[in-house]
């Protein structure tokens, strides 16, 4: 009894999982990846589709092989004990090329794209922006009209006034016309080449929608390029503990029309 | 090796010697086991006020200002706190009952009887080995008591949050010290443990035990215990490291030029990535040293209760060796966003991949084994089913974050959350409950409560797959781990799911209860039990009692005929053969 | 001998209405030269206290009002003013629309502070002290207000790592006479006896001056300070 009960309810358990991740809800909410805004995204999605059909079903193979085989010979007690027809062998070859197969397979294809994040550089033209995460914000930095980014200068960082990066405009001429928001506001299908440099721990950077994350890591000189393809407001989160108000650690990403940018950027403090 | 050494260590006759203080491995398999039970009951209550906290973070839980008031003011959990509940939770888990259990507890009990040894072959380091855990166990627990509470920085530990000291904030005081003093002692125990295991099975299996003629879970501590040793080894130096950066001044893990609240620091020349480096060259074969030990439980236990043997033991257990050995080359899959050389991720992500080759020829001949089986069902070998069943379910989703592209989108997300809680948090765990229903009968002479033990399986079972089956989902939505509220615009509306883990959560932790009951209840008042409930061949139901004397085979050197497997044959005693026995048997090695 | 001070002082406070309230140093706190310019808060990250104010909130390192008064300066007696006691009554330090209010607060060492949040956002109070104990704590909204108190005079600047443009001074003295300068610049010490004094005043980019001041009776004396700004 007890095996024909285990058999209906790992069938059902693997039933039931595989329901939200077909029609992308549970308990009400959307769980699903966002809208894809960026310009690698794509094979990111792609890659991720695939996998989840491989593995879906290998899952629910597993689940329901499991639990037949409980349903046929659980509890029983008469008849002889035989073996699975090849034994080990057969077994072995087939989880070798199978598996192996669509790990080389996946492995393959997953290059590209992260090779298209990771291993292409940023065209000439791609706009630097500069952002510095530390407890418990990310602020950023736009070179202003003199196209230089200012020195940054750690002891001099004053965030009650609003000198986040520790700029010295008093004697740093490059300093003084950088432009500093604590929104990452950007050009709509213009790449971005965003410099990272993390303040005190470590950060990471990641919005959903664009299909990046990278971690900040203190002394190093990280960058991430992207290009954003759709107008709208999207939200950049940390991902890398780094202390109490990490849950709290979030900037905005504006993405605008050219103009609109153009207009933004005159409209900054510098 | 045929010959068995003999070891004699005088029966102990003091009530510290025989219970405290014991050079008896079965006596330190107890107290590891004990151990573990109340670490693995300390982080689920943590887990119960994490959840708790989570779907209603500005509400008071009652009686958690007690533990803190400092960290709960008026039983409000501050964000700070929530952090350092979890780094706990982690650390208790993945140390003191994953490593614990299945290793330390059953391995000590039972690998010397299943070789037919008279106990380790260094039964004073043994005893060290235990007693040095629990002083780490202390150290770490001290962490709650010292004034700015225990270390937030995740069992993980990254630097500089870690290392720069109380300038990174709240909750990264002395408790970081203590969490980093209280895992270089547990490095010691766990040499000390591994070295013995090693030796032990090298040097002491009795007269015909032939290494192919050991069980299943008799190599899978043995492989574990190989993993262990070099795994340990790199995390012991990385602790103290952690420690002299953050009090002797020393740089290993922090760069120049850090302003940290306001605080310039004066450390230069160090490197955060150098700590996760050292940190996962460990951390990455400890959540195998945490699963083998299971899998090696489970099968035997499978075996037993199928009347059959597996397809093929010799290629269980190379795949488990591969899976040890594939172990050391995939520690940068934690690390690809890190910041190091994105080629890196390639080379790290191919053996990851490949990991999932072994690990499918084992589940493959798991349920290839359950064919034409006579698999008896019972509290036990439910707990196998389960473990296969979570097995799978965990390895799947690791399908997804061995693959850099992909890990873009879902590393530090809830998915890789659900991923590691239903290998270990579930399937390792499922081993050890298998073991203790298993087992029980030899260590205590009763059975436990069989309606019970059901009972707390089939709760268990849907409770685990109701609260981590959904944390995939939550990691495909984006959702973030370690925070500690979900206020941001994307995580507000996923609330109702964390509710709905929330209360599967309370719902599993509270029939655990059944369980803990059922142990104590069954270890006084539980049916006696035969000399060999579950007619099993291997050499640990051929003691002459249950418990077994202190030299475990009383006085007598048993001798080793076959193989473990000679199940579904026509025996004296039944459709079984035991290894001591000398019966003719068809096919045996 | 110890136990006669708090009796002198108890004595000169009982008998000191009956002198009519003794004598007060007030005056003006004024700048020359060009303040730094004041920079936007963006509170984007915090939509709950963004949406809170309608117009952009600035940065509040240098406050000035008309002709030419500075705000937010600390006047107290430094010398000759010293009391050992502080009031019973607390002062309290607010976190609303993710600012703190008031930007300045003076108090007595010893004296109950209570930091309250009225945000629906969780903050940490983060004093940088120097010479007393630093401490960091955080506050769930809807919580109790936080209490501690200064056992030494500093000067603690505080902030919250959560918002970190949310940035304030502890000025602890030892002295229950002191002033904080409002936007027209004027300050007020009253009911001070005969006595030679010196009194300070603390601007927070620039420092302290100090100046001797002598009360005979019941006499106003008018003491002004000026401070040299520079626009960086």
């Amino acid at each position: 009894m007890g095996g024909k009960i285990f058999a209906v309810i790992v069938i059902v358990i693997a039933l039931l999982s595989a329901v939200p991740i077909i029609n992308h809800t549970f308990m009400g909410a959307n769980v699903a990846p966002p809208e894809d805004i960026s310009t690698h995204g794509a094979s990111i999605d792609k890659q991720l589709d695939e996998t989840m059909l491989e593995a879906g079903l290998s899952f629910l193979a597993a689940q329901l092989v499991l639990g037949f085989f409980v349903w046929q010979f659980g509890g029983r007690k008469d008849g002889a004990i035989k073996n699975f027809p090849g034994g080990a062998k057969y077994l072995v070859i087939a989880a070798v090329l199978l598996v192996g197969l669509e790990a080389i397979a996946l492995g393959a294809i997953g290059t590209k794209a992260w090779a298209t994040v990771y291993f292409q550089a940023p065209g000439a033209d791609a706009m630097p922006i500069q952002v510095q995460a530390g407890q418990f914000a990310f602020y950023f930095r736009y070179p202003g009209p003199d196209g230089k980014f200012g020195q940054l200068h750690p002891e001099k960082i004053d965030e009650g006034n609003a000198n986040y990066f520790g700029l010295d405009p008093e004697n740093d001429v490059a300093a003084r016309d950088d432009v500093t928001s604590g929104e990452l506001v950007v050009p709509v299908n213009k790449e971005i080449h965003l410099l990272m440099h993390a303040k005190d721990v470590g950060h990471s950077f990641y919005v959903r929608e664009l299909r990046i994350q990278q971690d900040f890591v203190p002394g190093l000189d990280l960058a991430l390029h992207f290009t954003a393809t759709k107008v709208g407001k999207y939200e950049i989160v940390c991902t890398q503990l780094c202390g109490l108000g990490h849950y709290n650690m979030k900037a905005y990403l504006s993405v605008m029309t050219q103009d609109d940018f153009d207009k933004w950027l005159k409209t900054q403090d510098q | 090796m045929s010959e068995a050494a003999v070891h004699a260590h005088q029966a102990p006759t003091s009530f510290i010697r025989k219970h405290v203080f014991s050079l008896d491995h079965k006596v330190i398999g107890i107290q590891y086991y004990g151990l573990a039970l109340v670490a693995v009951v300390t982080g689920m209550v943590l887990s119960w006020i994490m959840r708790i906290h989570l779907v209603w973070p500005n509400s008071p839980i009652p009686g958690v200002q007690w533990l803190s008031k400092i960290g709960a003011p008026g039983g409000v959990v501050t964000p700070e706190y929530y952090l350092s509940l979890m780094t706990m939770h982690g650390t208790l888990m993945v140390f003191f009952v994953l490593t614990n259990a299945p290793f330390a507890a059953f391995g000590n009990y039972f690998l010397p009887i299943q070789i037919g040894a008279e106990d380790m072959a260094f039964p004073r380091f043994n005893m060290m080995s235990f007693w040095t855990t629990f002083v780490a166990f202390c150290i770490l627990v001290s962490a709650f008591f010292v004034g700015d509470g225990p270390p937030l920085s995740g069992w993980t530990a990254y630097a500089p949050l870690s290392a720069v000291g109380a300038d990174s904030g709240p909750g990264e005081g002395v408790g970081q010290t203590l969490w980093g003093l209280s895992i270089f002692v547990f490095c010691i125990a766990s040499l000390l443990g591994s070295l013995n295991f090693i030796a032990t099975t090298l040097d002491l299996r009795t007269k015909g035990m032939t290494l192919a003629r050991m069980p299943i879970c008799t190599w899978a501590w043995f492989i574990t215990s190989c993993i262990s040793l070099l795994a340990f080894a790199v995390l012991m130096p990385a602790c103290l490291l952690l420690v002299l950066d953050r009090v002797a001044g020393t740089s290993f893990f922090i760069p120049s030029g850090l302003n940290v609240s306001d605080h310039l620091q004066p450390h230069q020349g160090g490197s955060p990535l150098l700590w996760q480096h050292l940190f996962w060259f460990f951390g990455h074969p400890e959540v195998y040293i945490a699963i083998l030990p299971a899998m090696g439980i489970v099968s035997h236990i499978l075996i037993v209760n199928m009347r059959k043997p597996l397809l093929s033991h010799k290629v269980v257990v190379y795949c488990m060796m591969a899976i040890g050995f594939l172990s050391y080359m995939v520690w940068g899959h934690h690390m690809f966003l890190s910041g190091m050389n994105p080629f890196s991720a390639m080379v790290f992500s191919f053996p990851t991949l490949m990991i999932t080759i072994p690990a499918t020829i084992m589940t493959l001949i798991w349920l290839g084994s359950l064919y034409g089986s006579k698999l008896r069902i019972n509290a036990a070998s439910l707990f196998c089913l389960g473990f296969i069943s979570m097995f799978v379910s965990g390895g799947v989703s690791g399908f997804f974050l061995a693959q850099p592209s992909i890990d873009i989108y879902l590393h530090a997300t809830y998915f890789v959350v659900g991923h590691f809680h239903m290998v270990m948090g579930v399937a390792a765990i499922f081993g050890v409950f298998a073991g203790t229903y298993f087992w029980f009968p030899k260590m205590t002479g009763r059975m436990m409560n069989e309606t019970l033990g059901r009972l707390h399986f089939w709760f268990t079972f849907i409770g685990t797959y109701c609260i981590f089956m959904p944390f995939h989902y939550l990691g495909l939505a984006g959702n973030v781990r370690r925070y500690s509220a979900f206020t941001d615009d994307f995580l507000v509306p996923l609330v109702p799911v964390h509710k709905f883990i929330t209360y599967a959560a309370l719902f599993t932790g509270a029939v655990q209860m059944i369980f803990i009951f059922n142990l104590i209840y069954s270890r006084f008042k539980g049916a006696k039990a035969e000399a060999n409930p579950w007619e099993c061949t291997s050499l640990e139901w051929s003691t002459p009692s249950s418990p077994p004397p202190f030299d475990n085979f009383g006085g007598q050197h048993p001798v080793v005929y076959h193989d473990p497997y000679q199940y579904g044959v026509k025996g004296s005693k039944g459709d079984y053969v035991m290894q001591t026995s000398p019966e003719k048997v068809a096919q045996a090695t | 001998m110890q136990a006669s001070k708090p009796c002198i002082a108890t004595l000169i406070a009982v008998l000191s209405p009956a002198l009519l309230f003794g004598g007060t140093i007030s005056g003006k706190v004024t700048y020359t030269g060009t303040p730094a310019k004041q920079k936007v808060i963006d509170m984007s990250k915090e939509p709950s206290c963004a949406k809170q104010h309608a117009t952009p909130v600035m940065t509040e390192g240098v406050v000035t009002g008309p002709n030419n008064a500075l705000a937010n300066v600390v006047v107290y007696i430094s010398a000759g003013g010293d009391d050992p006691n502080p009031p019973a009554q607390a002062v309290t330090f607010t976190q609303k629309g993710c600012q703190y209010g008031p930007h300045v607060l003076a108090m007595h060492t010893g004296q109950e502070l209570d930091v309250v949040n009225a945000d629906q956002t969780s903050h940490n109070i983060h004093p940088l002290a120097k010479v007393n104990r630093e401490w960091n704590k955080s506050q769930p909204p809807g919580t109790p207000p936080l209490k501690d108190k200064w056992d030494q005079p500093e000067v603690i600047e505080v902030k919250c790592n959560i918002h970190p443009w949310m940035h304030g001074w502890f000025v602890v003295l030892k002295t229950n006479h002191y002033s904080v300068s409002g936007e027209n610049g004027s300050f007020t010490l009253p009911n001070l006896p005969p006595g030679k004094y010196t009194i300070t005043a603390w601007h927070e980019p620039d420092g302290k001056q100090t100046q001797d001041v002598t009360i005979t009776g019941n006499e106003t004396k008018t003491v002004d300070f000026s401070f040299a700004l520079k626009p960086y």
